[in-house]
Parts: structure tokens; sequence; C-alpha cells
């Protein structure tokens, strides 16, 4: 930090070099990041914002548990709870990414959008700016929800490198989703639009999966659209990490389905971003 | 080398011609005031310039650079207060600037000095630390204003900056643009008010319609039009004939008259005895006269003659008894 500062001030006494603009990768992370404060910024005085991302997920945990946690049982699993946890995390993390959507959606409408793209900064910082902002509100979301999971009974039964693994592995999925999310949220005309365009799909994804029943359990045509879906995937592999279970290719293949989300989508969004404030 | 020099721009949106070849130049150090109607394209050419359109046709450079080829270079150079406030609304006054001096690339603590200076400047201090959520149309015109200067662009684009203010504030507007300009700080303007072109702008370009129809100093757009003008008041609308007939053998050009129809305005020509043969002429005919002036023309006169088209009407309705108070 401390280098960079010096050789900035230095270059902004020159008049002739006072108007750089610095490329590479480097600032492009930088230009995202100071986006992505702009939001951030905004969390601790919003209290609204603050209940939402704490006091939802505490509900989840506790509603799920206790109402269906002493009713199913699932077949390797000594309680039900250690099985639909992971579940409720990747689920929760997972709704978390519909912010993305709406926020951009949000800035598309403001008079602001003009201005950034006046600003001399790598035009792709506003789309990933929100994604990396909605990251960081999704970690805190899911640190509420592990203590509090933690204190009614849930147990990492592998190494904490594995559930660290585990955690890694939803965060990057909902990070992906994000970028599916953006995409939605650049397209359509609305907030509204955007706001319910990101959480309809939500509720197939999360539910046509292995997050609160064994798939085996589902009508027949069923059980193979909940096995290949990714939040399976990524579920499973969570859950084996936490549970310190075998994982088999789980991990793998979550890693490849968010990275191969996050490089499809990424490259639609921002391309769609270009175009939807160009006009 | 001038700060901006635009050529033979050309927009279309669909079927709408937004700009049919404007030429524009801004010399370093000016203010030069883009005048025109609703629709007109004065916002077109902003967005143009700023980097934020691309024309179909036509060549811009700001402060040397070509705008169409090396955009980010240019986005380096140029500030801009768009036709409509663009403050975020979540953050403080003062997280605003900060916001806008990092994506400049400034280092914090220079970004927070220069904020802070900001903030005092354009009268924000007391507001800096609250939401601009809560600011009034004039305060977050000012803010708006101080995130475009905060990075000391070389050139500075005001797309309206006093539409939808009250006449105090656009008063006060009047005058930090006017401070601006003392500071030499060049400025494109652009502005639905002639009294606005006419006190801020050294250069005032006229357009209507996407093609610019007039350019020079407020002086010289009024001399084109030549002579003065004769308004007079009249007590009864349904004199206005009557009206017409006394003046017409005085009038130089044709004669507007009011919508109310009890003004009526005609260019005359420059010389004495003007007034009283006009109040002579008009007692003859058996108008009841309220007031009879005789002014230099005004640049909606000027408007009138080039566009056939009357302006919105007067920005600043007693402008006298606003500064007084
Ligand atoms: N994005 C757009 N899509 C379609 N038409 C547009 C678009 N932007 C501008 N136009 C049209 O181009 C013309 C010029 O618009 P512009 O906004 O430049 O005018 P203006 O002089 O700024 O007017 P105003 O004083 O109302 O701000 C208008 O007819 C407008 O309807
Ligand atoms: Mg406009």
């Amino acid at each position: 930090m401390s280098t960079t500062t010096t050789t900035v001030s230095a270059a902004t006494s020159s008049t002739s070099t006072r108007h750089a603009v610095p490329t590479g990768p480097v600032w492009i992370v930088r230009d995202a990041w100071t986006e992505a404060l702009r939001h951030l910024r905004i969390i601790p005085r919003n209290i609204e914002l603050l209940i939402f991302a704490t006091v939802q997920p505490i509900m989840f945990v506790v509603l799920f548990v206790y109402v269906f946690g002493g009713s199913i049982e699932v077949p390797g699993f000594d309680s039900y709870n250690q099985y639909l946890l992971p579940g409720i995390f990747a689920q929760s993390v997972v709704f978390g990414s519909a912010f993305t959507g709406v926020g951009l959606a949000e800035d598309l409408q403001k008079g602001l959008i003009d201005r950034l793209r006046s600003l001399p900064m790598a035009q792709s910082a506003v789309v990933v700016g929100r994604t990396i902002s909605d990251l960081c509100r999704n970690m805190l979301t899911f640190s509420v929800m592990l203590v509090v999971a933690l204190a009614i009974g849930f147990r990492f039964e592998g190494t904490m490198l594995e559930a660290g693994a585990a955690t890694l592995l939803l965060l990057l999925f909902s990070y992906a989703l994000s970028w599916v999310q953006a995409l939605m949220g650049l397209s359509v005309k609305s907030v509204e639009a955007a706001n319910s365009a990101g959480f309809i799909w939500m509720f197939p994804l999360t539910f046509v999966s292995s997050a609160f029943v064994d798939p085996a359990t589902m009508p027949d045509w069923l059980e193979p659209i909940a096995d290949a879906n990714p939040f399976t995937v990524v579920t499973n592999a969570a859950r084996s990490l936490y549970n310190g279970l075998p994982v088999g290719n789980d991990v793998w293949l979550s890693l490849a389905w968010s990275v191969g989300i996050i490089a499809v989508f990424s490259t639609l969004s921002i391309r769609k971003f270009k175009r939807a404030t160009a006009a | 080398m001038h700060a901006v020099e635009a050529t033979a721009l050309k927009k279309s949106f669909g079927p709408t011609d937004a700009l049919r070849g404007v030429d524009l130049v801004v010399p370093e150090g000016s203010v030069v005031g883009l005048l025109g109607p609703n629709g007109a394209g004065k916002t077109t050419v902003v967005r143009v310039l700023t980097t934020l359109l691309q024309p179909d046709g036509g060549t811009a450079f700001v402060d040397g650079i070509d705008v169409l080829a090396e955009p980010a270079k240019v986005r380096a150079r140029i500030g801009l207060t768009g036709q409509y406030a663009a403050v975020e609304e979540r953050l403080t006054g003062r997280e605003n600037l900060v916001l806008i001096g990092r994506h400049f690339h400034m280092p914090v603590p220079e970004a927070r000095r220069r904020a802070a200076e900001l903030l005092e400047r354009f009268d924000l201090v007391d507001a800096a630390d609250r939401i601009a959520k809560g600011y009034s149309g004039g305060m977050r015109r000012r803010l708006d204003i101080a995130m475009s200067l905060i990075a000391r662009p070389s050139v500075l684009f005001l797309d309206e900056p006093t539409t939808g203010l009250d006449p105090r504030s656009r008063l006060a507007m009047w005058d930090l643009i006017e401070e601006l300009e003392h500071d030499g700080t060049t400025t494109l303007l652009t502005t639905q008010y002639l009294e606005e072109a006419d006190r801020l702008a050294d250069t005032i370009v006229v357009i209507d319609a996407g093609v610019v129809i007039a350019e020079g100093t407020a002086d010289e757009l009024k001399d084109r039009i030549g002579g003065d003008r004769i308004r007079v008041s009249i007590a009864r609308a349904e004199n206005v004939e009557k009206a017409t007939t006394a003046l017409s053998p005085l009038a130089t050009g044709p004669i507007d008259i009011s919508p109310s129809r009890v003004t009526l305005t005609a260019p005359i020509r420059t010389g004495g005895g003007v007034v009283p043969g006009a109040i002579r002429a008009l007692d003859e005919n058996g108008v009841d006269v309220v007031d009879v002036e005789v002014r230099r023309p005004t640049l909606d006169d000027v408007f009138l003659a080039l566009t056939g088209k009357v302006t919105d009407t007067d920005p600043t309705p007693n402008l006298q008894e606003v500064r007084e108070q």
C-alpha cells in the first residue's frame, strides 16, 4: 500500500501525469473494491438490511431443525441435523446471491451510473464490485448461521481443514450464482422484475436437490434431476466435508461447476453491462 | 489546440435524428454555453463528448485526445455533472466526494483533503456527514458539481446545472459557476435559459433539432438581429388590433403579441423620437397604454428570430426581489 501511495502522489504533483490512467489487473481489482466499498459502507447503518442478513439465517436454522429435525431419518447419518444443516447453509448463501441482480437493476436506473461510466476506472468495476460486496455480505450471513448451528448442536465431524474447505465451496458457489443474478438484473427492465426473476428459480434449484431429503426418496422422474442439479453436487460436497465422510468426486465437480459458471456468466454480464449502459 | 473540438457529430436514435452534424469548439479557459430548447440535442452532445455515447459520425477531441479512440484517457481529464443529479444517495456528501476521488485513483488522504476543500467551498460543511438522500435540490446540485471537480478536470461539462432549482438556488448556482470561471475552469454548459447563457457564457452556441443555428457572443447574437425593441403594455386585450395598427409604421419587423394579448413587442430603428411617436399613435387610435419600454434585444428575441419559436418562460421571475431579500 505505502509504495503505491507514494508513486501516485508523486505523479499527481506533476501536471503532465496528473491525468494518468493506470491499467492492468491490479487496478481492475482496486476499482472493483472501491465499488464494493460503496455498497459495504451502507450495511452497518442500514438496520433493516442487518436484520435481514442475520435474523433470517437464524430463523432458517432454528425452524428447520426444530420442525423437521425430529421426524426425518436419512440413512448414514445419526441425526438429521448433521444432514440438514449443510443444506440450509447452502440454501441461505444461494438466496443471498439474489441481491446482486436487484442491486444492479437499481444502479442502472439511477443517474449515478452515467457518472460512474464517465470516470477513469475499469468499466467492469461496477459489476465486479457489486458481486464482491454481495460475497462479503454472504460471508456475514454465513458466520452468523454457523455460530447458531454450532450453538444448537451441529458438529464438525471431520477436521477443521475440511470444515473450512466446505465453507469455501459454498461461498464460491454463491459467488458463481451472483454472476447469474447479475446477468438477469442487467437484462430486465425494472427493479421489481429483477426481484422476482432473481428469486423464482431459487426454489426449484434448492428444493429439487439433496439439501433437505435424500433424492432416492423422490419420484423416479425427479430423482435424476435432483442428482444432476449442481446445487446437489455442492451440497453433497459440503455435507461430506463437514461430517468427515468420503467426498468422492463431489469437491472437484463443485469446483468445476462454480468456476465454469463464473467464467461464462461474468463474460456475459460484463458485455451486457457495457451494452445496457451505452444506449 | 482547443479544450474541446467536435466536428460533424451525428447521432440517431431509431427514427430520431438527435444530432445532424454538430460542430463545436471550446477554447481553453473559456465558458461555452450550448443553448437550445427541449429535445435540441444538448444532452446528446454532452454524452458523446464525455465518452458515454458513440456517435454515428463525426470526430471529437478533448484536450487533444480522440474521444472515440481513447475514451479512458478522456475520462481522466473531464468532470461531468449530468442533467439529473448523480449522487450516491445512500452515502454522505463527504463519502460521495471521497468515492469519486478514489475512482480517479487518488490516495485516500489526498481524496479526503480534496473532499474537505470542496465541502468548504460549496457551502456543504454542515451537511457533509449527513446522508445525501436528505439533501435539498440545491445541495444535491452543489454536491454533484463538487464531485465533478474533485480531480481538477481540464474540462467541466455542466448539463442544465440550474434546471429544477428555485430562483434563490439558481442565483447561488450562478455565483458559484462564475467563481469557477474566474479560476479559469474550461466549461461547456448547456441551458434552456437565455438569461443563464447570457450571464455565464463567453460564447453561445445555439442548437435546435440537432443542428447549430447560430454562434457568437451574446452581443454578437443580439447585433445579428439588429435594432432595439419596443415593448408596449396596453390596458385591455380587445384593443390589441388597434395597437398593432398604430405601431406598424414604426416597426422594422414583425410585431410579436404575447399570449395574454396585452403586450406587444416590435423591432424599431435605433434613435430618438420613437417613444413619443408611439405614444401619440396609440393615443390617436384610442388605446389605453399602461407602459412603454425601449430596450436592447434579449437572447429571447434572438431565439425567436432564429427559430420562430418562443423559449421557455423566464427562469427567474422577480429576480430583483430575490436579490434584495
Ligand atoms: N437514449 C435515447 N433513445 C431514444 N431517443 C433519444 C435518446 N436520447 C435522446 N433521444 C432523443 O434525441 C433528441 C435529443 O435529445 P437530448 O436529450 O439530447 O435533448 P436535450 O437538448 O438535452 O433536451 P432537454 O432540454 O429536454 O434535456 C430528442 O428527440 C430525444 O427524444
Ligand atoms: Mg438534456
